[in-house]
């Protein structure tokens, strides 16, 4: 069936799973997963790219799927909120959000959740942030630490202010995959 | 929001094309910009070309020791290179300072060069506007305008550059390769992006279908010692009230080569070419930077609520270039190692 002039097939690899779909060229991704995915883990939040209620990961680099055209992310690879889990096993950051309470509404939560799985993978990734030395050598590991993850962070806001707890859930995971000795497995974007 | 017809440009003739066949056409590259505006009313295309994916992803090395960045490089790939973090900090810094994790990963080098301004007068319909609306006034010269321009404004806009990367690429004497029609073209990202003027919708000097294919940095020794510095009303994630571009190299305490551009104080990134002239051959102090800061801050008209701007940007530019000079006279080299 061919599609309308003002509307596309695309095929999303949504948590593993290929969905197509035909989209009004206007949908965002964010608008896919919830409208005509029933995954409505991701956020609208302001639906601005301003809050970071929405962000999933995409090719496993974390963005606001608000600022995304469905149809222009013809066949990526799309984590949310719903694909962290490994079946009845939470995510070490999801077992880290309840551990250190960080949360109280819950509705910032599953954005918060998928941008520190970027977080972490782009720390061990050795990338760099704002607050990150200078001189720190490229693509070794970054510390963790409250500085960076505020840092990092920062595009995600809670309006119930849990931001302490955050910063804690997300030093314990990260400690947890130094611990562990790998780099995670989620992104390998680089 | 206005539905539009969606084209996947494969490469950059057909881009330039497609973009000619269409009057109300708009490229798209990371959209992190773009899609907001057309949320908002402000843009409303009748055909994106995506040039997103368009083969202009690395970082290649040209020459003695230039760098050619493809315009659809992310902002955080381009933050990450080791050969931008090493040779030309300013830059890498400049664009981690910039907008979020989520963000940087999505927009791309050409589309930060291009993003609007956010005068919240343009980027709401219903208000008057002459960026948006050209004839239709400009209510911030009397209304909110304290992140607004106090240099290069004229009476029909008042609106800043939100970029950070464009004040470093300023500072560095970056080129911007533009495919125009069947041609391509070198221009100084110093003229491309313009002053308000009589017209202020037009942000920069490109015309309807130029593409942005690259961005060119040709070796500057001085860049090895650059930062990059931003004043914002948060910690993070913010645009800037001011920010400072500079690279300064000394010897035996004199300036030898200076480069300072300064951000979010003007339409364009505003590139302090006087304060630069004045301290060429001036000892490296603090007091010596800030006469000449203060005569590039001379032509400064600002506003009733944004007159703070004058004295911080200065403070900013004259703690930049003491820094600078400070690290080079006590040997400190804040930069990782080459490899």
């Amino acid at each position: 069936m061919e599609a309308p002039v003002h509307a596309s097939p695309v095929t999303l690899y949504v948590n593993g799973t290929a969905r197509e779909l035909v989209v009004d060229n206007r949908t965002t991704v964010l608008d896919a997963l919830r409208e005509q995915l029933d995954l409505t883990g991701a956020k609208k939040g302001c639906d601005h790219g301003q809050c970071g209620a929405c962000t999933v990961l995409v090719d496993g680099l974390r963005m606001n799927s608000c600022l995304l055209f469905a149809v222009a992310r013809d066949g990526a690879r799309i984590t949310t909120v719903e694909g962290l889990a490994d079946g009845p096993e939470l995510h070490p950051l999801q077992e880290a959000f309840l551990e250190r309470d960080a949360y109280q509404c819950g509705y910032c939560t599953p954005g918060q959740l998928c941008s520190a799985v970027g977080v972490l993978e782009e720390m061990a990734a050795g990338r760099p942030s704002a607050v990150t030395a200078p001189e720190h050598p490229s693509g070794q590991a970054v510390p963790a630490g409250d500085t960076e993850i505020r840092e990092r962070m920062s595009g995600n806001l809670c309006r119930c202010g849990c931001y302490v707890n955050i910063v804690r859930a997300v030093d314990d995971a990260a400690g947890a995959q130094a611990g562990a000795g790998h780099g995670g497995s989620e992104g390998g974007a680089w | 929001m206005r539905t539009f017809r969606y084209e996947r440009a494969s490469g950059d003739e057909a881009a330039v094309a497609a973009m000619a066949a269409s009057p109300g056409a708009r490229y798209l590259g990371g959209g992190t910009n773009l899609v907001d505006l057309m949320k908002l009313g402000v843009e409303s295309p009748d055909v994106l070309v995506d040039v997103s994916r368009l083969p202009h992803t690395s970082v290649e090395h040209t020459g003695p020791g230039g760098l050619l960045i493809g315009a659809a490089l992310s902002n955080s790939d381009l933050a990450a290179d080791h050969t931008v973090r090493t040779r030309y900090p300013v830059l890498s810094q400049a664009l981690l300072a910039g907008a979020s994790g989520q963000l940087r990963n999505a927009a791309t080098v050409g589309g930060n060069l291009l993003q609007r301004t956010r005068c919240p007068y343009f980027q709401d319909p219903g208000k008057p506007c002459n960026k948006r609306q050209p004839g239709t006034g400009c209510p911030a010269r009397e209304g909110v305008h304290r992140n607004l321009a106090v240099l290069g404004a004229s009476e029909h806009c008042v609106a800043t550059h939100p970029s950070d990367m464009a004040v470093a690429l300023a500072a560095l004497d970056a080129g911007v390769h533009v495919l125009s029609g069947a041609a391509t073209r070198t221009i100084p990202v110093t003229e491309l992006l313009r002053l308000p003027g009589d017209e202020p919708e037009r942000d920069s000097v490109l015309r309807h279908g130029d593409l942005i294919t690259h961005v060119e940095l040709s070796a500057v020794p001085e860049a090895a010692h650059s930062l990059y510095r931003k004043v914002r009303d948060r910690a993070s994630y913010s645009f800037a009230l001011v920010s400072v571009a500079a690279a300064l190299e000394t010897e035996g305490g004199v300036v030898r080569r200076v480069r300072l551009a300064l951000g979010g104080v003007a339409h364009r990134p505003w590139r302090a070419r006087t304060a630069e002239e004045r301290l060429l051959g001036e000892p490296a102090t603090a007091e010596a930077f800030a006469h000449a800061v203060d005569a590039e801050l001379a032509p400064a008209e600002p506003l009733r609520d944004n007159a703070f701007k004058v004295p911080l940007v200065r403070n900013v530019a004259v703690s930049a270039l003491s820094d600078l000079a400070a690290r080079q006279s006590d040997g400190t080299a804040r930069l990782p190692e080459a490899r």
